[in-house]
């Protein structure tokens, strides 16, 4: 959003807008704006990989249940009473704790998890993909099984898993009370402050020499290649930082709706997460957060007026902005400033002709 | 500890996956060969062909019912993907990462149509009575339904081969596959190339439906269980190569069938991914590599 001296500033207002929303909406709405945030984190990174990077990636589902699962973990473990084992492993009669619960019982090593292990698993994956020079449709489609495996794998293992269910019933977060007025609230000023980091860092990253050499490689990899570059460490940090986003957003989903389960991972919310950014426009920061909020806000409106229509309104409205709309409403929004200030310029730009 | 019946059983069994596999994968591989996309919504062409069976068996009941919903549901699929073609694909066609998320819109659409008109549950397919036995070879009993369905597979591979080897049509599609614009240049109307392997594709695939209504109940999501590993056949087979794509769904359905010795089906499908994509460490062209000077194919 450029130009118009309007829009340029028009992020003012509404950070103060959001600031303020803990005591403009009620509760309810608060909890639903402080899910869509946390999806927003995840959004910016789509933009990353797939607006700046021209890689399209099916499987963000995955880190983003990976943020969630070790938040989760840690509340679970810490919601116990001490020699007791979570609910469900009781249930299915598993004796001890499995050994990779194990680190998840310090809130500190849970944190550095919803880093490290999205960052770690992400980048081990991107470069033995990106180093044999596998992209495009390939790339796509291997992601897309990645995300149906874990989700398969996460159903499955029930009795260290959770399975179909996944984790839920939480009570305290570092020592406070889940659930209460002033958790939610500082819960919900953590969720945007984080937001407003991960848009500004990214804002700058792709400003920087790493963008730009991100975007060559999208519009020209071959090129970028002769001209002396590696492009695979910079597509493989590129997928590896969406990753940690999609992983942050995941752990402060799962803080706010108390709950994680393989329907957060899988295929279909994996390109869920497509389409927020499809419909807010990938080549646009703000575009991403606008389209996370739209879309998952006219999918709780929709889905709770008429729930078989839904999936019909989200193939229709994908097919839609894919093919009309590449640059999604962000696009649609820079058109029509920059035919606005055509028109306002036209008289001036005749004079300047006629000058000559 | 690993007996040699429990063995062939399961190579047995490896070849008959590898037969779905393929008959889901040839209809991509096609069109993906020809056009590079990859259409998101192929697996509703599976559940289509289900269905389009299950509409026959209510119609014409008997025995020979299965060759009746065979032809329909080609036929039928064929249509639906020659209309996807001519309303989304045509459109996006220079945007192959784009064409891919619009049919996936179009197969949440179709799936959901599903479920509005057959109900979530699903419907349930019953094998004639000749599809009902089985022989029993040293120990080892095969159904009749696992050896029809590679039959099916072996005859659609073989009326394939034919069809591009001997056929006008045939030529043409060998034509644009490998030089585009000088097919176009030498008059050869590509899009109407495009359209017909597309139609051809999907009605491979709803071929394929039929035949997997015979092992289970044709639910809205069908499509899906059989669609990934499809993915990953065409993935590995290497740009949208025949042969590629049949070497390739023998090998995964080997290494699925095998691997549920030992593992259970959650963990054999982590194992199959993990396959993938150490193959392509060592052939990241696939196991057919189309040899071609240009650098950005």
């Amino acid at each position: 959003m450029s130009g118009h001296p309007i829009l340029r500033h028009a992020w003012i207002p509404l950070i103060g807008l959001a600031v303020l929303a803990p005591s403009l909406v009620s509760s309810y709405d608060l909890n639903l704006l402080g899910r869509f945030l946390a999806m927003a984190i995840l959004a910016i990174g789509i933009v990353l990989i797939w607006g700046e990077g021209g890689i399209l990636t099916l499987g963000q589902g995955v880190f983003f249940g990976l943020g969630g699962y070790s938040i989760a973990m840690y509340l679970k473990l810490a919601s116990l009473d001490p020699g007791y084992l979570p609910d469900f492993m009781e249930w299915s009669g598993v004796m001890s704790l499995p050994w990779w619960w194990v680190p998840f019982r310090s809130p500190l090593l849970a944190l550095l998890a919803v880093v490290l292990l999205p960052a770690l698993f992400a980048g081990l994956f991107a470069w033995l993909v990106f180093r044999r020079r596998i992209a495009g449709v390939y790339f796509a489609l291997i992601t897309q099984a990645v995300a149906l495996t874990f989700a398969t794998l996460l159903t499955s293992q029930q009795s260290t898993t959770g399975g179909y269910n996944g984790l839920t019933g939480f009570t305290t977060l570092f020592g406070m009370e889940l659930g209460t007025e002033s958790a939610n609230r500082t819960l919900y000023w953590v969720t945007l402050g984080l937001l407003a980091a991960v848009f500004a860092g990214t804002k700058w990253l792709i400003g920087s020499r790493f963008g730009t050499l991100l975007r060559a490689t999208r519009d020209g990899e071959n090129r970028v290649r002769f001209l002396g570059y590696d492009t695979t460490p910079y597509k493989v940090a590129a997928f590896a930082l969406s990753a940690v986003f999609a992983s942050i957003g995941g752990a402060l989903f799962t803080l706010h709706a108390g709950v994680v389960s393989p329907a957060f991972v899988g295929v279909v919310p994996s390109i869920e997460m497509i389409v927020w950014v499809a419909v807010g426009g990938r080549n646009s920061l703000w575009g991403a957060v606008a389209g996370a909020l739209i879309v998952n806000f006219a999918k709780d409106i929709v889905s709770s007026a008429m729930p078989e229509a839904w999936l019909y309104v989200l193939g229709l409205v994908f097919i839609l902005v894919v093919t009309f709309l590449p640059n999604g409403l962000a696009g649609l929004v820079d058109d029509l400033m920059k035919r606005r200030r055509n028109r306002a310029d036209a008289p001036r730009a005749a004079m300047l002709e006629e000058a000559k | 500890m690993l007996d040699a019946t429990l063995f062939a059983g399961q190579v047995f069994n490896g070849f008959s996956v590898a037969s779905l596999f393929v008959l889901a994968a040839l209809g991509l591989a096609l069109s993906f060969g020809l056009m590079r996309v990859i259409n998101m919504a192929h697996g509703e062409m599976l559940m289509l062909g289900g269905y389009l069976a299950y509409l026959t068996y209510l119609i014409v009941p008997g025995p020979a019912a299965i060759l009746v919903a065979m032809p329909v549901a080609f036929l039928g699929a064929a249509l639906v993907g020659g209309l996807l073609e001519l309303t989304v694909i045509r459109r996006l066609s220079s945007r192959p990462l784009d064409t891919l998320l619009a049919t996936w819109g179009v197969s949440l659409i179709l799936q959901q149509a599903a479920r509005s008109a057959f109900g979530p549950i699903g419907v349930g397919v019953t094998a004639p009575d000749w599809l009902n036995t089985g022989l029993s070879l040293g120990g080892l009993y095969f159904p009749s339904t696992r050896i029809f369905i590679l039959a099916v597979a072996v005859v659609v591979l073989a009326g394939l081969g034919l069809l591009i080897a001997r056929t006008r049509l045939g030529l043409l599609v060998r034509a644009v596959n490998q030089d585009r614009m000088m097919a176009a240049a030498s008059g050869i109307n590509t899009r109407r190339v495009d359209l017909a392997v597309f139609c051809l594709g999907t009605g491979i695939a709803g071929l394929a439906g039929v035949v997997l209504s015979l092992l289970g109940p044709v639910t809205p999501s069908v499509g899906q269980s059989y669609i990934v590993p499809a993915f990953l056949v065409v993935v590995m087979g290497g740009l949208g190569s025949m042969v590629g794509t049949t070497i390739a769904a023998v090998i995964l359905g080997l290494v699925s069938a095998l691997s549920q010795i030992f593992l259970d089906v959650s963990m054999s499908q982590v194992l199959m991914l993990l396959f993938v994509i150490i193959f392509l460490q060592f052939r990241p062209q696939g196991v057919v590599a189309t040899r071609s000077r240009a650098l950005e194919g």
